[in-house]
């Protein structure tokens, strides 16, 4: 029988503990294969303002190219303390970090291999839809073959790509309007 | 390589507009622009599911998370995930917080003049069985004021959370009483287009009521299903 979708609805201001504490910011566990990332994304609305009531969650494959999950059925091992999910919420200043590991090229399901990237959802008081983004990493030669990137106007391309930091840490801008808004997907 | 992909959404009949001007906030934290259209990839139709999340028994019953009972009436908020074609979502996480019966959120931010309750927390999980069934107890969550507009009241509400199976599949909504007088003035419940809104109201359901201890509500929710025709993969 056939059911009509549930709507979605804002996560308001005042979703807390419950949903933040019972996850990492950490997502790689000692011994997990792979090269150590700190990352920083940050929220902002169209006038440029720092977003202090926001929450992130970020979705990855492993080193290896494989996402934790029943539907990735590709013959490339899994590491055991890494399951890809995190989640975090802007702090005051509008910011929150994750430290995990580079995801390996997944497939692209008309042939070839996608740059590493990390799947993104923002939410935020104020924002009645879940909104899907993608974390990319400045200079990866395969961003020029990347099949998503070549699907938004190169104008807006560098929304979705992180720039690495004199201390090393990768950083995103997150803008939700304005000249600088973010590239969002249709997922 | 052959891999399902997720039914998207008709524009317009299930979700809210992102900008929904009678919801102030979604002002300046709409995108302006429409969203590019993605191709289901492994990225999309994998997700976190949270198998290995490990729940404790008590976490669906947010009436024991202190050291006494919190006050206001006690009630079963129970249903089931399922997808469009009506199928369960097993072992789904479902996560919930809302307010304590006066109005107020145990949470920093939250400055409405209603007392705390100190044996009232406001969070619960549970994993759905294999059925897709879920059931939290809890206590009923009053109406509380915000500042969208003179004298705005949020009906009574509980913030439900759900990951289903795939990064496609995630929802984050709000499930509210019925026949509540607030409704029809609230802008984030009538963001949704009309035909949809009465989706987010639970039911009634007097067959659950237990005698002598709380009044019951189901609420199933329904997530993206698989599209019937598999993708083919190279
Ligand atoms: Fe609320």
């Amino acid at each position: 029988m056939s059911r009509a979708l549930t709507p979605s609805q804002t996560i308001g201001p005042f979703y807390f503990g419950t949903i933040i504490n019972a996850y990492r910011q950490d997502l790689a566990s000692q011994g997990v294969a792979g090269e150590r990332l700190q990352i920083e994304l940050s929220l902002h609305d169209a006038d440029g303002a720092i977003v202090p009531d926001g929450l992130f969650e970020i979705w990855q494959a492993n080193s290896h190219g494989r996402y934790d999950h029943p539907d990735d059925r590709r013959n490339l091992p899994l590491d055991p303390g890494f399951d890809g999910f995190g989640r975090a919420s802007t702090d005051t200043t509008g910011r929150a970090t994750f430290s995990t590991i580079k995801p390996g090229r997944v497939p692209w399901p008309a042939g070839g291999l996608q740059a590493p990237h990390i799947n993104v959802s923002v939410f935020a008081r104020g924002v009645l839809n879940r909104l899907a983004t993608r974390l990319y990493f400045e200079g990866d030669p395969e961003l020029a073959e990347d099949p998503v990137l070549k699907l938004v106007e190169s104008t807006r391309r560098a929304t979705l790509i992180a720039k690495r930091d004199a201390s090393g840490i990768w950083r995103l801008p997150i803008h939700l309007g304005g000249a600088h808004e973010t590239v969002f997907f249709d997922c | 390589m052959k891999e399902e992909t997720y039914r998207r959404p008709a524009p317009g009949q299930d979700h809210p507009p992102n900008d929904s001007p009678g919801y102030k906030s979604t002002a300046r934290r709409a995108p302006s622009r429409p969203a590019v259209v993605l191709p289901h990839s492994l990225s999309e139709i994998t997700g976190p599911s949270q198998r290995a999340a490990r729940l404790d028994s008590g976490e669906n019953d947010l009436t024991r998370q202190r050291m006494g009972e919190p006050l206001g009436e006690r009630i079963i908020v129970q249903g089931r995930v399922l997808d469009q074609d009506g199928k369960p979502v097993p072992e789904a996480l479902v996560e919930i917080w809302q307010c304590n019966a006066a109005g107020r959120y145990h949470h920093p931010g939250d400055q409405h003049d209603a007392p705390l309750d100190p044996n009232f927390y406001g969070g619960g999980r549970v994993r759905a069985d294999a059925d897709g069934a879920y059931k939290f107890v809890t206590i009923k969550p009053g109406a509380y004021p915000w500042k969208n507009h003179h004298n705005a009241w949020r009906p009574a509400h509980i913030h439900f959370s759900l990951f289903g199976p795939a990064f496609a599949t995630r929802l984050i909504t709000q499930m509210y009483f019925p026949s509540d007088p607030l409704l029809s003035f609230d802008p984030i419940y009538n963001s949704v287009p009309e035909g949809a809104r009465a989706r987010l109201q639970a039911a009634f359901d007097m067959e659950a009521t237990q005698p002598e201890w709380a009044l019951a509500y189901r609420f199933d929710i329904v997530l993206r299903g698989r599209n019937a025709t598999p993708m083919e993969n190279v």
